[in-house]
């Protein structure tokens, strides 16, 4: 009986030491956010970069509602919903992919600057490029995700993976809800 | 010969050569294929990159990291066998004290090298006129010589953090060992890429890297960036682990108040790393990519601003500052009570003030911009943030002052280099406050006086610290002692020849000798003292050759010491023996039953063994 209640026990104790990890490099990559955000600031004051509005609209709201969907999944595999959770990773998945197509896509193409033109173009395709490139790592985590848990690996107590994917998911979302207004709605042309 | 191609090390060297080729080549392929003519700079680049990656593939990093991203059960860390004896430093192994070794031979290694790019252009400076080296040369190895030792300095606080805080607070290894692993290997491939630009044409910034020049310059600063890219995942990811080891794994009845000092200042220094890091990566990012798409940041025509680059660069390197030297001064507060036989003067005071130094480095970036066209209203804010990081520095010489104080002092060798520490960081402390007000700034910016108190403050906040804290866990890691009286003769040599060449140094910049120039007029009358500011210099590298002579030889040859050699109270020495065994306590239970420093307290104890702990099982169960 004690083994037992040993091992969950060293679980628990793990599961609060990842979790801290986790948070600290969430702490650690908000700093590089931030720099980028000052470097915006510092280099565009009050500039408005005049951006295609209604796609900066779509992908906003894409991203949003994936992290609607992204914690479907997770309260689902914490209940031992094992099909919802599958559906709803999955949602979360194709609507970040769209996010990247919207963004990496079609932004891109159509953005009236270059990368090397000027601060602004500078600035757009950093912000943009460093944000994109976090949710394409974590379409990747989510994507590990999804395989292990087709071959159920997961279990309503012991699904740690999906819980820090989660909060990735939602981490760079915050970041995006941040960006978005600096980068699109702000300022004056 | 298969034994050695299989060691770790060797391994990833070869898999970062072939990755390096492959990077390099994939993008020559694919401009190849776009109809592009071929582009060295950007292919170096991503060779460096490919070749970093392919280096902790080879050496096995990503393997049980990837057994977890498919969902396989992986062995626990603790229960993986290590390889034994001495070709266990050259691999991969997730035992926090052999990973402290590694980074130690890092440390070393890097401040030779380091060292050695000084020592040849000293030799240039120590005489008017060029004879020696040309301007990119003499630029390269300036700049070199700034990050080498900076590299060496992070790895050199990361084997004293690694090595000794686990054992401090009671902890079998730390909280990630393999995350551990992998910042000190990533660190391996980001050495070999920082050096490497030494064959890229070199750069003409200096460490600092400003642009405009480093976004014009020869290529080879672009291997710099790499290479302190990596640094920086090694510093932060080793901070992370640190942090989280420091605040969840601590043995029971271990508060934060009553772990030794020392685990204080590296968590202070970790605050620092894990965060400010991102800054110097996003800076060097920058230029980077501005060098290879051309996108304007920093550029004026462009709407760039070069300022913005020394903002975010100080935002991380003045607190960088804090980070080399707070681990040194949390070694001063933890030797000293062991020597002089009384208790650390205001722990918690000490403590605090290591955590307000991390807080205040933060505020206080401006201060090397004072020159640099900033905005006039920012000067004097700077100025006092500035000025403020001298109070809980001062906490800290108060401190020390007040333990030495009637204390029964004993000299062996780390407690000289303590005392040296305290004395040449006292007089780092004390040129500081010239170079932080704005008028006297203008005057010193850029002279040999920011040099030699830059020197003041690394000496004493960390190579005298790490000297101190070597010679004073060498017998926990081989069960031997260090000879005291080459010890000395390294601490007698090195201490004078310091002084030299730091009063050197300040002396021709306070009279107008400025920083990187490579040659100087004669007839500012500064060759004398240039000379002996060169022979200062090579007094320090031999007095660091009889050092390693005795690392080395004192391994086989030196006098066995296994118990509690000094005579601490800390569990390391008070319960482990010497070396210590591969798991720290594991199957030895103790408790914290009193105040980490009362030396000379009669009765009171730190730590002691539980002799009930078999017994409480038992009712347990």
């Amino acid at each position: 009986m004690s083994s037992i209640n040993n091992t969950i026990e060293s679980y628990q104790q793990k599961l609060a030491i990842s979790r801290l990890g986790l948070w600290l490099f969430f702490a650690s990559d908000a700093f590089m956010f931030g720099g980028l955000l000052v470097t915006r600031f510092y280099l565009l004051g009050n500039k408005n970069l005049n951006l295609d509005q209604t796609l900066g609209l779509l992908v906003t709201s894409i991203l949003l509602i994936s992290s609607f969907f992204m914690n479907r999944a997770e309260v689902m595999v914490s209940e031992g919903n094992h099909k919802g959770f599958i559906t709803s990773l999955v949602i979360t998945i194709l609507l970040g992919i769209s996010f990247l197509v919207g963004v990496v896509g079609l932004e891109w193409g159509s953005a009236h600057f270059g990368p090397g033109d000027g601060a602004e173009g500078a600035v757009f395709y950093m912000m943009t490029g460093m944000h994109a490139f976090h949710v394409l790592t974590g379409i990747i985590f989510l994507s590990l995700v999804l395989r292990n848990g087709l071959n159920k690996k997961y279990t309503p107590e012991k699904h740690y993976a999906v819980e820090a994917s989660a909060n990735y998911w939602h981490f760079v979302d915050v970041v995006w809800i941040i960006y978005y207004p600096v980068l699109y709605l702000m300022g004056t042309i | 010969m298969k034994n050695f191609m299989s060691t770790g090390i060797v391994k990833g060297i070869l898999y970062q050569i072939v990755g390096s080729f492959i990077g390099a080549g994939l993008l020559g392929g694919i401009r190849a294929l776009m109809g592009l003519s071929w582009k060295t700079e950007p292919a170096i680049v991503l060779g460096g990159l490919v070749g970093a990656i392919a280096f902790m593939v080879g050496v096995g990093a990503f393997k049980d990291w990837w057994k977890m991203a498919v969902g396989d059960d992986v062995t626990e860390a603790s229960e993986v066998a290590g390889e034994q004896g001495f070709r266990r430093y050259f691999g991969f192994s997730l035992d926090h004290k052999v990973i402290g070794i590694q980074y130690g031979i890092l440390s070393m290694v890097l401040l030779v090298l380091g060292g050695s790019l000084a020592l040849i252009f000293r030799v240039e400076l120590a005489q008017s006129g060029l004879q020696l080296l040309n301007f990119v040369q003499f630029n390269t190895l300036v700049g070199l010589h700034g990050m080498v030792l900076i590299a060496s300095i992070l790895m050199g606080i990361a084997a004293m953090s690694n090595y000794v805080v686990p054992l401090l607070i009671g902890a079998e290894d730390m909280a990630f060992p393999r995350l551990n692993a992998f910042s000190f290997w990533i660190a391996v491939p980001a050495s070999i890429i920082l050096m490497s630009s030494l064959f890229f044409g070199g750069f003409e910034t200096g460490w600092t890297a400003y642009p405009p020049l480093s976004v014009r310059g020869p290529m080879g600063i672009q291997m710099f960036f790499l290479g302190v890219f990596f640094v920086g995942w090694s510093s932060i990811l080793g901070a992370l682990n640190l942090i989280v080891t420091i605040l969840t794994m601590r043995t029971k009845g271990m508060g934060l108040f009553k772990m030794p000092i020392f685990a204080w200042s590296v968590l202070a220094t970790s605050i620092i790393s894990l965060t400010a890091t991102q800054l110097i990566g996003l800076s060097f990012q920058l230029v980077m990519f501005e060098r290879l798409l051309e996108m304007s940041f920093f550029t004026p025509s462009g709407g760039g601003n070069p300022i913005l680059f020394q903002h975010l660069f100080w935002f991380y390197s003045h607190p960088a500052v804090y980070i080399f030297v707070l681990p040194g001064l949390g070694i001063i507060s933890e030797l000293l009570p062991v020597f002089v036989r009384k208790p650390l003067f205001g722990y918690k005071w000490v403590a605090m003030s290591s955590m307000g130094i991390a807080l205040t480095g933060f505020l206080v970036w401006g201060h090397h911009m004072f020159t640099a066209g900033i905005e006039e209203y920012l000067r004097v804010p700077f100025m006092y943030s500035t000025l403020l990081v001298a109070v809980p520095t001062g906490v800290k010489f108060f401190s020390w002052v007040a333990t030495i104080w009637q204390g029964k002092a004993r000299f062996p060798v780390p407690m000289l280099f303590v005392l040296g520490g305290i004395i040449v960081f006292l007089l780092g402390g004390l040129t500081g406050p010239p170079g932080g007000t704005v008028s006297t700034d203008l005057h010193l910016h850029d002279t040999y006086y920011i040099v030699g108190h830059f020197h003041n403050t690394m000496f004493g906040g960390f190579i005298f610290p790490i000297f101190a804290a070597i010679y004073y866990w060498y017998p926990k890691i081989t069960g031997r002692r260090m000879s005291e009286t080459l010890g000395k003769v390294h601490f007698y040599l090195m201490t004078p020849s310091f002084f030299l060449m730091t009063f050197g140094q300040m002396r021709i910049g306070l009279l107008g000798m400025r920083r990187r120039i490579a040659d100087y007029d004669p007839a500012m009358g500064f060759d004398f003292t240039q000379l002996l500011i060169t022979i200062g210099g090579y007094l320090i590298a031999i007095s660091i050759l009889v050092f390693f002579y005795n690392l080395i030889v004192s391994a086989k040859k030196g006098e066995p010491a296994t118990g509690n050699v000094w005579n601490s109270r800390s569990p390391e020495w008070d319960i482990l023996p010497s070396p210590a065994p591969a798991h720290n306590y594991a199957g030895i239970h103790f408790n914290v039953v009193g105040e980490p420093y009362d030396y000379g307290l009669k009765g009171s104890k730190y730590v002691e063994l539980a002799q009930n702990v078999g017994q409480r099982k038992e009712n347990d169960e």
